[in-house]
């Protein structure tokens, strides 16, 4: 066997590695960075602004969260070059997000040109329309005939792995680099795919996330289909409801999360800090049937995927103190909690702590999973619940399922060992994370 | 134009593609852009379209691939702007 080279062998037991979080970034249309996201999420601070821009382009919805992403902060990460070329808003949170990840994990960056690329770390990081600007503007100049002033830089901004590209290159990354889509369920999906990547032997290290754009063209179809929230222009804040009577669609956001997951062994050894570790995962689809449609999800496939993701950790479904719901001011969130409720069998008072990041950020597409993987780890490693704004009036039929107080309308400190991730997208995709205190 | 003026605005053009700040401080006439100034190939392609901008030329394909070192890329920008 060639020296360097991780070979997998299932028949060894000792080859099953556990797999732990040493770092996390976040760019959130409420914060940006680790520190000032914490602080935002226990406040209850909502990203959610009025934008004009989508009034003017007739949009119903004109809401919409935006991290703010300055130009000294964005100086702070790219050269002058990388700036000049670099144009795809996703792609830039994802690199902000991914950096400052690797760097919290206290792994070595900038990496020299003449070194060896690190073999045994990766990424599986996700994205969903993360380029848009930059396809714009490519569209444009070829209509005008003018394809030969492109440029060397628009494939790698509209490729949908774009974002792994420029991360690899950033940091040195020489095991599995990938980008995975699967709409709102991304970025929990590549926290699973790195989870099974490193829990399998074949990498030490892999860098996990997603990213996704904003803007008119990114979010213009969503407004057509009449799930965004049009009722709440003049309340921009109040907007992002779930779990609420009065939810009346998703606001969109945008942004990045990222997470450094590392074999256990290996992050003992350097001695790295420990957010947490994940003990399992499980992605399926419902298969657009059985009330599975390309937009809503089959119940059976989410209930499935939750006693797949139990399975998988070897866990049962009393030991999970709170989820992090994708809950995103629909109606969908009632369905969610119901699923819940029949795969863990527990509803009234024994039904776990629940909330919805949404009511802060809204929908960041095919961020969420990741930016609300780094709130969940956050509230393990702290010990606290984030408040789910926005919900005073929650919908009977979820009042029906759980008791009132399940659901934290203010910062507490609360005792978590175990909080499940859960995302569902378009296409009848989901993905179950479960992240354990250590 | 003059041969100097051309030469300054093409200098000014090409340090955005140089990451290597120490390797641009020597540049002159020989200096090879791949070579010494360490610029990603697939950047000349934006150097070329930078200088079609700058200067108000078209450059074909075949001046284009001569444009390695400054001295040609100089002599390429001169001779467009002379047709």
């Amino acid at each position: 066997m060639q020296r360097g080279f991780i070979r997998y062998d299932p028949q060894k037991e000792n080859n099953v590695k556990r797999v732990v979080i040493t770092g996390m970034g976040v760019v959130a249309p409420n914060a940006v960075g680790v520190a000032d996201f914490t602080t935002a999420i226990k406040s209850g601070q909502s990203g959610i602004a009025f934008l004009p821009e989508l009034e003017e382009l007739k949009f119903s919805c004109q809401l919409g969260g935006i991290p703010p992403v300055t130009p000294s902060l964005l100086q702070r990460y790219f050269s002058d070059l990388t700036l000049k070329q670099l144009k795809a808003n996703g792609i830039r949170f994802g690199c902000i997000a991914g950096i400052d990840a690797w760097q919290d994990a206290g792994l070595a960056y900038p990496v020299g040109k003449e070194e060896d690329p690190n073999w045994e770390a990766g990424c599986v990081f996700g994205a969903g329309m993360s380029g848009m600007s930059v396809i714009r503007r490519g569209i444009y100049t070829v209509d005008e005939g003018k394809v030969k002033r492109l440029g060397s830089s628009l494939i790698q901004q509209t490729m949908p792995s774009g974002i792994s590209a420029y991360l690899s290159g950033m940091l040195g990354l020489g095991n599995q680099v990938s980008t995975n889509a699967s709409a709102c369920s991304t970025g929990t999906e590549a926290v699973i795919l790195g989870f099974e990547r490193i829990r399998s032997g074949k990498a030490k290290v892999m860098l996990c996330g997603s990213c996704d754009s904003y803007g008119p063209y990114v979010w213009g179809g969503f407004d057509s289909m009449r799930v965004l929230c049009r009722k709440s222009n003049d309340s921009p804040e109040k907007a992002s409801r779930p779990m609420s009577e009065s939810a009346a669609g998703f606001v969109p956001g945008s942004g990045a999360g990222a997470l450094v997951l590392e074999d256990l062994d290996h992050a003992l050894e350097r001695g790295a800090k420990i957010y947490a570790e994940v003990v399992g995962g499980y992605i399926n689809s419902g298969g657009h049937r059985q009330g599975g449609t390309m937009t809503a999800p089959n119940p059976q496939g989410i209930q499935r995927c939750i006693a797949g993701a139990l399975n998988d950790a070897q866990i049962q479904a009393s030991e999970i103190d709170a989820i992090s719901g994708h809950l995103t001011s629909t109606m969908g969130d009632v369905l969610e909690v119901q699923n819940w409720s029949k795969a863990l069998d527990r509803k009234g008072k024994a039904f776990p702590k629940i909330n919805a990041l949404k009511s802060m950020i809204g929908h960041c597409l095919s961020a969420a999973g990741a930016i609300e993987s780094v709130a969940a780890i956050l509230q393990l490693n702290q010990q606290f619940l984030h408040p789910s704004i926005n919900c005073e009036d929650l919908h009977p039929e979820i009042a029906d399922i759980i008791d009132q107080d399940c659901i934290p309308r203010e910062t507490s400190s609360y005792p978590l060992n175990i909080i499940a991730k859960s995302s569902f997208g378009f296409g009848d995709v989901n993905s179950i994370l479960l992240f354990k205190r250590i | 134009m003059e041969v100097q003026e051309i030469t300054e605005k093409l200098k000014g053009l090409i340090e955005t593609y140089v990451e290597d700040k120490a390797a641009f401080a020597n540049i002159n006439a020989e200096t090879h852009l791949i070579e010494d100034l360490k610029i990603n190939s697939a950047h000349l392609v934006d150097i070329i379209l930078d200088a079609e901008e700058v200067f108000d030329i078209e450059i074909d394909d075949e001046s284009a691939e001569k444009m390695l070192t400054v001295q040609a890329a100089v002599d390429v920008v001169a001779q467009k702007l002379a047709e």
